[in-house]
């Protein structure tokens, strides 16, 4: 090439594209500042490892393709997959075109603006498959755009009930990103039809439109339109919900890195709100609002609070945390961890807790029935019968009442007390010299397993029952009766428990299908996660999962949370047991 | 001599009493008034059975704008949430005592910032 090529017009796109640049390089240098020393140091090892490989491949999945969004709706995932990794191959092809042309060197704006620089059929390697190929991806692109525009209208075209309300600044440069690629196809088609170029859709489109219309007027107009929105997307970007663009990547590096949510690290934190893309797959799945119509504490709604500052108090407090929006979202944000970060701590540090566990014993097996296994005395009758038929060594620690093992004060923001009462009973149970701890709740489960660093073996009972049952030291018999299984929201999306109580419950009884199983599964609505939500509305949660559940009319509900049984079994008829209940009935009718 | 005395004479002049805790409390948690005081809460409750701690008449004494035993007695409560499911009239005890703790802290900012301004 024997000149830069240069026209005015390309000035609005390079000056965007620069300093959205420069924002991102400092935003970033600034992030791995501020992280905590043995993150750095993370980094560090992880940089030229496997690792990063691993990140780059789940960008391309996630990222490019929308692998998770496909699997939540078809339609949905290509839409987003059309837009993202259509737009990657128009970059990438392009690039690849230009470079070819101009023989490797050509400023950065060149392969944008290709078709304006070099408007007739250049005649270079493979340059006619270029030319098709970059239709084929604006096309894909294209697609892309009419469905989202078509989503703004019927959100149920692509498979969603409820999409985002958008805020004004959202929707600006929402718009300029879906005029990026039209102005992309007029341009380039005025400029084919004056030259006679152009592939299938551009070649075309140019011809159709040279005979209508008085193109030589039109190009110069159409190139700096395309110029100034893809300007007005980029310097629009930083400050809205396509900050997730660059954001994601970075996020899937921390992760694949080992970088994870702590207390004292803020920083991963701010990555994952803004890596918030606002899809508002999140607001489908929430029961606050399929079930009673609350349409502002979804987790996007929650995150967009915290981005901008605007007071969330309300929206922290009012959650399940059941984890359903968590477990399809796209980006993986660990929403109930940040949900649960922004819950205040109204207990001052210098509080001491003044009780202990009451008694302290020696034991193999250490039982924990913990505070809502006292509320169903069905419960922990069963599991001590299950217990003393096993013939192991174990011990009711709080079988006459204890400490609560901590996390309904840490899911309530009060950290600092939280912590005591765990140091409590860590102190207890490893005293007892135990091997192995189980309990019936999963909320205790799920504590035990996660902060008290125990390093013995932690059981929900349901585990525990399933390997009795598989070592033949707990003899059952099938009940003649059809049971529907409840996945706890704790148990299931929150510990990953999901077969164990399966394989137990069809020892005892017919196991039967419901709608909404393991990941889906329907949270009971009695979630102590919940701070504000009125019992009325809990109570009407209850009954619209116990609907769903008892769909197939079930003789039996079967659970594995004493406080799902408790919640259930007050909003229906049907019979509401914990899986315990139903083994020790199992073991009677020997 | 045998263990008993007196009781002190106590009256409570409403009007003069501060009721500042527990109107925060009404207004954040309305569900309070229609509590009938039966004591479901405090007799299922995990720390009550530990230690001095008796939400139903914590209750009372919040109504009452006595808020010495209550600042004493409220960080007791594990928050384990059963008084909050076993009440018949569906009160979120739970989030009463969350809230009376918010504002015990709040109080005690401002009175810290009144001194300061003294």
């Amino acid at each position: 090439m024997t000149q830069m090529p240069f026209d005015i017009f390309v000035l609005p796109f390079t000056l965007g594209m620069s300093l959205l640049f420069a924002y991102l390089l400092l935003k970033y240098a600034h992030w791995i500042w501020l992280l905590p020393t043995d993150d750095k140091l993370r980094i560090l090892k992880g940089f030229f490892s496997q690792k990063s490989l691993r990140a780059c491949g789940e960008i391309f999945m996630e990222s490019l393709l929308h692998r998770k969004i496909f699997r939540v709706d078809k339609r949905l995932g290509f839409m987003h997959m059309s837009l993202a990794f259509g737009w990657f191959l128009l970059i990438v092809i392009g690039a690849i075109e230009a470079h070819t042309y101009a023989g490797g060197s050509a400023p950065f704006y060149f392969p944008i603006f290709f078709r304006f620089f070099v408007p007739y059929e250049a005649d270079f390697f493979l340059s006619s498959v270029y030319v098709q190929l970059m239709d084929a991806a604006l096309l894909l692109v294209l697609t892309g755009v009419g469905m989202a525009f078509a989503k703004r209208f019927k959100s149920n075209i692509v498979g969603m009930k409820k999409t985002t309300k958008l805020r004004r600044r959202d929707k600006a440069v929402l718009y300029s990103l879906w005029l990026i690629f039209p102005m992309r196809l007029l341009a380039e088609s005025t400029t084919s039809g004056l030259h006679n170029s152009g592939g299938f859709l551009t070649g075309t489109l140019g011809t159709i439109m040279s005979y209508i219309l008085p193109l030589q007027y039109m190009e110069y107009p159409l190139w700096w339109g395309y110029s100034i929105v893809l300007c007005i997307f980029f310097l629009g970007l930083p400050t809205s919900r396509y900050m997730h663009i660059p954001t994601e990547m970075v996020l899937i590096f921390f992760r694949n890195w080992g970088i994870k949510l702590r207390p004292d690290n803020p920083i991963l934190e701010e990555v994952m709100i803004l890596s918030c893309p606002r899809c508002g797959i999140c607001i489908d799945r929430c029961q606050l609002n399929t079930n009673l119509n609350i349409n502002d504490t979804q987790a996007v709604y929650f995150l967009q609070r915290i981005r901008r500052n605007e007071d969330y108090t309300a929206q922290a407090n009012n959650c399940l945390m059941c984890g359903r929006c968590a477990s399809v979202c796209p980006v993986g944000i660990d929403l109930n961890a940040i949900r649960n970060r922004r819950r205040l701590n109204f207990t001052p540090k210098e509080v001491v807790l003044p009780y202990d566990n009451k008694q302290q014993r020696q034991a193999k097996v250490v039982y924990f029935a913990g505070c809502m296994g006292h509320l169903t005395p069905h419960i922990k009758n069963a599991m001590v019968k299950i217990l003393q038929a096993s013939g192991d060594d174990f011990w009711f620690m709080d079988e006459e009442g204890g400490v609560c093992c901590g996390r309904p004060m840490k899911l309530a923001g009060q950290v600092d007390a939280a912590r005591q009462l765990m140091d409590k009973n860590r102190a207890t149970i490893l005293q007892s010299g135990a091997t192995v701890l189980v309990t019936s709740c999963p909320i205790c489960y799920k504590v035990f397993k996660e902060e008290y660093n125990l390093n013995i073996s932690i059981l929900h009972h349901t585990e525990y029952i399933e390997q009795l049952l598989k070592s033949g030291k707990l003899k059952v018999t099938r009940q003649d009766m059809m049971a529907v299984y409840h996945d706890p929201c704790e148990l299931g999306r929150g510990s990953g428990i999901y077969e164990q109580p399966r394989n137990v419950l069809s020892a005892v009884a017919n196991l039967t299908e419901s709608s909404n199983e393991r990941r889906d599964s329907l949270c009971c609505g009695g979630s102590l996660a919940n701070l504000t939500l009125p019992s009325a509305k809990k109570h009407e949660l209850a009954k619209q999962t116990m609907q769903v559940l008892t769909a197939n009319n079930p003789d039996l509900v079967a659970t594995a949370c004493p406080l799902c049984k408790r919640t259930l079994q007050r909003a229906g008829d049907t019979l509401v047991m914990d899986i315990a209940e139903v083994v020790a009935k199992a073991m009677e009718c020997k | 001599m045998w263990g008993y005395s007196i009781a002190k004479s106590q009256s409570i002049v409403y009007d003069q009493n501060d009721r500042t805790i527990i109107n925060y409390v009404l207004e954040q948690e309305p569900s309070l008034r229609t509590c009938m005081a039966c004591g479901g809460c405090t007799s299922t409750c995990s720390a009550g059975n530990l230690v001095p701690f008796n939400i139903r008449r914590l209750n009372t004494l919040l109504q009452r704008g006595e808020y010495s035993q209550v600042k004493k007695e409220i960080y007791n409560c594990m928050l384990c949430g059963k008084c909050t499911i076993v009440c018949p009239r569906g009160v979120n005890i739970r989030n009463v005592v969350l809230k009376t703790r918010e504002a015990i802290m709040n109080s005690e900012k401002s009175d810290a910032n009144d001194t300061n301004a003294i």
